[in-house]
């Protein structure tokens, strides 16, 4: 089937390839950057209008905040008169079948407004139920109080048969409300 | 050999699921309903149909010493070309099979079908084996899927069959190798004589 | 982070095999005698080690600063396919009795996705350990992590050929002869496995 091999037409055929292969790659790349930053954009927007309150726009262009040696994206949300109605922060913590990655709304004062899963990868039909329970994630709206699941000691009723899943979610709210009251009590804003 | 025949040939006497038994680990990983089998198996599809064509192209001009390098980078482009597009326009799908769409490359099908018979025929002959090999791992995917989504939540396709959480094992690591097994002894039992 | 948990988290908790499904092939393929699944999983272990601190070092100072991060797939299993074709020659040149026991498992290697799937998850956004993202992992911690996962691998291939040298000797249904078998015996040791995931 083949031409025979030496060294040549080897490297010819090698470096003609991997020019033809790059070239297909950057084309495409080129054609599908903007769709994938749209398409990035708007889960963003959507994520980030259900966890912030309803009269408000969220600014979307992140600010970190840094807390404990962590970096969180935080995003401000202003009301009409240009007042700080609440933070949205992203946070990630380590769930059953890998990272949670969960998008909260927190009021200045530390209250949770709402909360979302952006990415997770648990067991379909156990942990998985986390971004879609509402009877969960509602208990969130409005939350202020001991931050762990029940059997902790704490106020949130977890996810049945999935606890793992549950405080991780819960783990990430926290992280997101403390980073949030670091704002407050340095007066950043 | 008929051009259906081709085609037809992926599906039951060299189904690549339960007969070749290649390209294991996203038929175990991604199978946990049937619609992510579906999209699993179409993404491998859209990759093998290319990378065949492409190869049985080349492959006269390719040097011997260097035919294995050349088609994985061939392999290797397609799948990052289905990564953009996937992250363009079906973000969500994506997601879901997050891993397992880069692990597309060492998928051994495409290679295997690379080496065992694109790099031997003319494009539309290797154009319509990618579709029947890609069809065969499609439909197996599905049924697996479709297995551990009734057994394990109840539903198919995101329909509720029945009320409740079903046996949730199925949906887990176990109930995948699990149900590939029985699969496989039921495939070869009555179908494959 | 501590190294204690990511050892115990890759070996039992989320073993590679069993738990998150990557290189089945060759764990179906070779694990049905324990000679040749110990041969194979000393070469995965070696193989995916060195792997993942090259394709680490190769993200973190070539395709993050020059934003091509779209481009790991291809770069990583060039690399990869080169290593093992490297790794191949100096074995052969500087121990020809460890070539000599790893030697045919190498060239199988390149297609197991198990190299490729433990380099992209080092890397990837989408995965963590405790509560910091996989891509803030260290070059230690990477390491560390991609040993424990191929003794993992290590531990769970011969423990199943182990199995599977009995399994050989009783009278198994016709259809369910061979793979089938094998593969609900999986299901079983993935059973033992997830009485693991409290631990951590």
């Amino acid at each position: 089937m083949a031409a025979v091999s030496n060294l040549r037409n080897m490297v010819l055929c090698l470096f003609g390839v991997c020019l033809v292969c790059s070239a297909i790659l950057g084309a495409t790349y080129v054609v599908t950057e903007e769709p994938i930053a749209q398409a990035s954009a708007r889960a963003l927007s959507d994520a980030l209008g259900e966890v912030l309150p309803q009269d408000c726009t969220p600014c979307t262009t992140a600010e970190p905040i840094v807390l404990d040696g962590t970096s969180y994206e935080c995003y401000t949300a202003r009301d009409a008169g240009g007042n700080v109605a609440a933070y949205a922060v992203k946070t990630v913590s380590g769930g059953f079948g890998g990272p949670i990655e969960l998008l909260v709304g927190v009021y200045p004062d530390g209250r949770v407004c709402g909360t979302k899963v952006l990415s997770h990868s648990e067991t379909p039909g156990l942990g998985a139920k986390c971004a879609t329970d509402e009877g969960f994630i509602n208990q969130f709206k409005g939350f202020e109080g001991r931050f762990a699941v029940r059997k902790d000691g704490g106020d949130i009723d977890a996810i049945t048969a999935s606890t793992i899943t549950s405080k991780a979610y819960v783990k990430g709210v926290e992280a997101a409300v403390k980073a949030v009251k670091s704002l407050g009590g340095q007066g950043n804003e | 050999m008929s051009k259906l025949s081709l085609i037809a040939r992926g599906l039951v006497r060299e189904n690549p699921t339960f007969v070749l038994v290649l390209g294991m680990c996203p038929t175990l990983a991604t199978t946990t309903s049937a619609m992510n089998g579906l999209e699993m198996g179409l993404a491998t599809m859209f990759v093998l149909i290319l990378s065949n064509m492409v190869i049985s192209l080349v492959s006269p001009v390719v040097p011997d010493k260097v035919h294995i390098p050349v088609y994985i980078v061939i392999i290797a482009t397609f799948v990052t070309v289905l990564q953009l597009l996937m992250q363009a326009y079906v973000p969500d799908v994506y997601r879901t099979l997050g891993l397992f769409i880069p692990l597309i490359v060492v998928n051994c099908i495409v290679l295997g079908r690379a080496e065992a018979f694109a790099s031997r025929n003319g494009v539309l002959d290797s154009a319509l084996d990618g579709i029947g090999i890609g069809a065969g791992f499609t439909l197996s995917l599905t049924v697996i899927g479709l297995v551990r989504e009734i057994l394990g939540s109840g539903a198919a396709f995101g329909f509720k069959l029945f009320p409740g959480d079903g046996i949730l094992a199925f949906v887990m690591a176990p109930g995948a190798f699990l149900v590939l097994g029985y699969l496989m002894a039921i495939f070869r039992k009555f179908i494959k004589k | 982070m501590e190294y204690f948990l990511i050892i115990v988290s890759a070996i039992f908790v989320n073993n590679i095999l069993l738990a998150q499904f990557l290189g089945i092939c060759p764990f179906l393929g070779v694990s049905s005698r324990l000679s040749t699944a110990t041969g194979m999983s000393g070469a995965v272990c070696f193989v995916i080690t060195l792997a993942t601190v090259v394709t680490y070092l190769l993200n973190r100072y070539v395709l993050m600063p020059f934003g091509l991060e779209f481009l790991q797939t291809i770069a990583f299993i060039l690399v990869i396919a080169a290593l093992v074709q490297m790794v191949e020659i100096v074995l052969k040149k500087v121990s020809p009795s460890l070539y000599k026991a790893l030697g045919i498992f190498l060239p199988l290697i390149t297609t197991n996705c198990a190299v490729l799937g433990v380099a992209i998850t080092v890397v990837s956004k989408e995965f963590s350990f405790g509560d910091a993202p996989a891509h803030l992992m260290g070059l230690a911690e990477s390491t560390v992590y991609a040993f424990a996962t191929s003794v993992g691998y290590g531990l769970a291939m011969i423990l199943f050929a182990g199995i599977r040298e009995h399994l050989e000797l009783n009278n198994v249904p016709k259809a369910f002869r061979g793979l089938p078998i094998a593969l609900i015996t999986v299901s079983i040791m993935a059973m033992a496995f997830l009485g693991f995931s409290g631990i951590v």
